[in-house]
């Protein structure tokens, strides 16, 4: 077996601490707008160099470019950084996302860095203040961005592996940003699975794109709702329903999951079964993170910081933690 | 360290100097009890005082404080620079200070926080007596001020032996009037005034410090945390008064025009049921026990693992406010003889 485990924790123990040394700010420090960069030669800045030179909690003001709603809960929303400034994420990480007057929310990117050009995309379910109040918003409305936060999916770290990917209903949104990353690197990878479970058809999302994923010829994408409807032609049943259909080299597969808690509980049963290493399973807890920073408490779970060290994790880092799951 | 002597009555007009330049905050008087303020005359502060409802975060980390000011869309981060003398700060508090400084510094720094610091000259005084049946400090090792404390009074009698420990600390203490090096006499009198007072505080824990965060992590699924959550009432006061507490909920607030605002952080507490709610509503720490649990883990393991320091200082501020009568003290006792008495019945 792969020892991932032991190293990939202390990688990500050295990683929560800051890239770059923090400068100490005057009293008087305020940021305003990223300095201006001369024109010509103009390499973007990434927007979380915005952080350390200014208030933490100040959003850049972005705009959106696109609205696409998916289902009658999620929209697709296009986002434009002011010029000379570029998200610069991995996947798997998330952004705070303000609607000014309203507040702010924990929103994980669903582009991959491989299509960032210039723009991200966030889908969002109406759920919340925020969420409902951010899909009242339209192409040309401004919102706030901070981030990117946390730590995603260390997919470099897979490479030469097999990949299955395992979302449940709104976890395809951030899980659409590695699974893209991945195609868009098809080559340093082995096989390359979907097992998408969703309650109903009409709340499937990205639906025309995962048709696509199942056109390529290069990538094993299977379906399953739990509850059809007339036109239904697929699976039925919960996700775990999917995974006799596929057949796994074990130790040679990294399984990323992202989906409820309760689903967690099943998919992890299958994955372990199936014989995959705790350390190559991966997933993104959903916490309520209000700073996004470390600072406000809400997503701690025991003694880590989901919006530090997560929110992707691997099985075996999380397994001990009580408040995990 | 240079010992200097301030003599007592210089004090008023010391402190009535400083306000030219600075916001002093310290402890006065109010029906009683001594409670942080600003200091308006130098007569009001009350150095002489037994431990304050509130601890004196509040002027480090107010109970409410912008993050952000939006005007038609535009967000702006306030300064708060204020010079600022924090004065009459227990050691307990101090120590409070020193830990928040981490949290607050240590990964991704917290400019807000940072800003007031940096402005913030905190001026410490020793303890001579327990200050309230529930203060535990000597357990704690917060007896004796930390580190990086800008000045630290210890009452003589007539005067103040002080530490100076910092520059910016020493040039406020040369404003006052008749500072002076301490002779021999005054530094005989000093040793004697810490001697003597050392004795006076108890000892309540019945193991060592060091023991704590092994005994939390054992203890983890103890019977102990179940009974305690049945004299919970959530009612999160025991945060409230934490020196060390330092959660909080971002919220938003609009003007008429709905055009400008504010977005502020308020204090929160990891005990109201709603703490750890996430969109969907479900809760990751829904039992009671549990919360009660994560607080006491927080403080006895989870700061000291993240950031070098005991999350908890014994002041008892969290055993004075608790209406169920759940104090530090005998949560940890009470774990330790358990653990004990099954090790015995284990052997």
């Amino acid at each position: 077996m792969t020892p991932t485990s032991a190293a990939q924790r202390t990688r990500k123990r050295a990683r929560a601490t800051p890239k770059a040394p923090t400068r100490r700010t005057g009293p008087q420090a305020t940021r305003t707008r990223p300095p201006k960069a001369p024109r010509p030669a103009m390499s973007p800045r990434p927007l979380h160099d915005t952080l350390s030179t200014g208030s933490i909690y100040l959003p850049v003001t972005a705009r959106i470019a696109e609205t696409r709603p998916l289902t009658k809960l999620e929209t697709v929303f296009t986002v434009e950084l002011p010029p000379g400034l570029t998200l610069g994420h991995e996947p798997g990480q998330f952004v705070e996302v303000s609607v000014f007057g309203v507040g702010e929310a924990p929103i994980s990117i669903s582009s991959s860095p491989s299509r960032s050009n210039g723009t991200f995309e966030l889908c969002v379910r109406r759920a919340g203040e925020v969420t409902t109040a951010l899909h009242a918003l339209h192409a040309g409305d401004r919102l706030g961005i901070r981030g990117p936060f946390g730590h995603g999916f260390p997919y470099q770290k897979f490479y030469g592996k097999d990949i299955l990917f395992a979302p449940g209903g709104l976890g395809l949104a951030p899980l659409r940003s590695l699974i893209n990353q991945v195609l868009d690197e098809r080559r340093n990878f082995g096989r390359v699975m979907l097992l998408y479970g969703a309650k109903h058809p009409s709340e499937l999302l990205f639906t025309d794109e995962v048709e696509t994923w199942r056109q390529r010829g290069d990538m094993e994408v299977h379906v399953s709702v739990d509850r059809p409807d007339e036109t239904w032609t697929g699976n039925v049943g919960v996700i775990t329903t999917l995974f006799p259909k596929v057949q796994l080299q074990p130790r040679n597969t990294v399984a990323v999951s992202v989906g409820p808690p309760v689903m967690y509980r099943f998919v992890l049963i299958e994955l372990l079964a199936k014989g995959i290493p705790e350390g190559n399973i991966w997933l993104s807890l959903e916490r309520r993170m209000k700073c996004g920073v470390g600072k406000c408490g809400h997503c701690q779970m025991n003694d880590v910081f989901t919006c530090q060290e997560g929110p992707a994790f691997s099985y075996d880092r999380i397994k001990p933690l009580e408040e995990a799951l | 360290m240079t010992m200097r002597i301030l003599d007592k009555r210089s004090v008023p007009a010391w402190i009535d100097d400083l306000r030219a330049t600075h916001r002093v905050i310290g402890p006065k008087s109010a029906d009683g009890q001594a409670a942080f303020g600003e200091i308006e005359r130098g007569a009001e502060l009350t150095l002489d005082y037994t431990t304050t409802i509130l601890p004196p975060k509040k002027a480090l980390l107010p109970a409410e404080e912008i993050l952000v000011r939006f005007e038609d869309g535009r967000p702006e981060a306030p300064a708060d620079g204020a010079p600022t003398v924090l004065l009459g700060v227990h050691t307990c508090d101090q120590h409070a200070i020193a830990l928040l400084d981490r949290v607050y510094s240590l990964g991704v720094r917290d400019q807000p926080y940072a800003q007031r610091r940096q402005a913030t000259v905190v001026v410490g005084v020793e303890c001579l007596r327990p200050c309230s049946e529930h203060a535990f400090c000597k357990s704690m090792g917060t007896l004796a001020p930390p580190e990086g404390i800008d000045l630290h009074l210890i009452d003589l009698g007539e005067a103040y032996a002080v530490e100076v420990g910092t520059e910016q600390g020493g040039a406020l203490l040369e404003r006052a009037q008749g500072v002076h090096d301490a002779g021999q006499a005054e530094l005989q009198r000093l040793d004697r005034v810490i001697s003597e007072k050392w004795a006076r505080f108890p000892y309540p824990l019945d193991f060592d410090i060091s023991q704590l965060p092994s005994l939390l992590t054992t203890g983890h699924k103890s019977d102990l945390w179940d009974e305690l959550a049945e004299r919970c009432l959530s009612c999160g006061s025991c945060t409230v008064v934490c020196p060390t507490c330092s959660c909080f909920d971002v919220r938003d607030d609009i003007d008429l025009s709905l055009k400008s605002g504010v977005r502020s952080r308020v204090w929160d507490s990891c005990q109201l049921a709603s703490f750890a709610v996430v969109a969907g509503g479900h809760n990751f720490r829904k039992s009671r026990a549990a919360r009660v649990r994560h607080r006491f883990l927080r403080k006895g393991k989870y700061q000291l693992e993240a950031f070098g320091l005991v999350g908890c200082v014994g002041c008892g501020r969290c055993a004075q406010a608790c209406i169920a009568r759940i104090t530090p003290i005998d949560t940890y006792n009470g774990l330790f003889h358990r653990l004990q008495a099954r090790t015995e019945v284990a052997a």
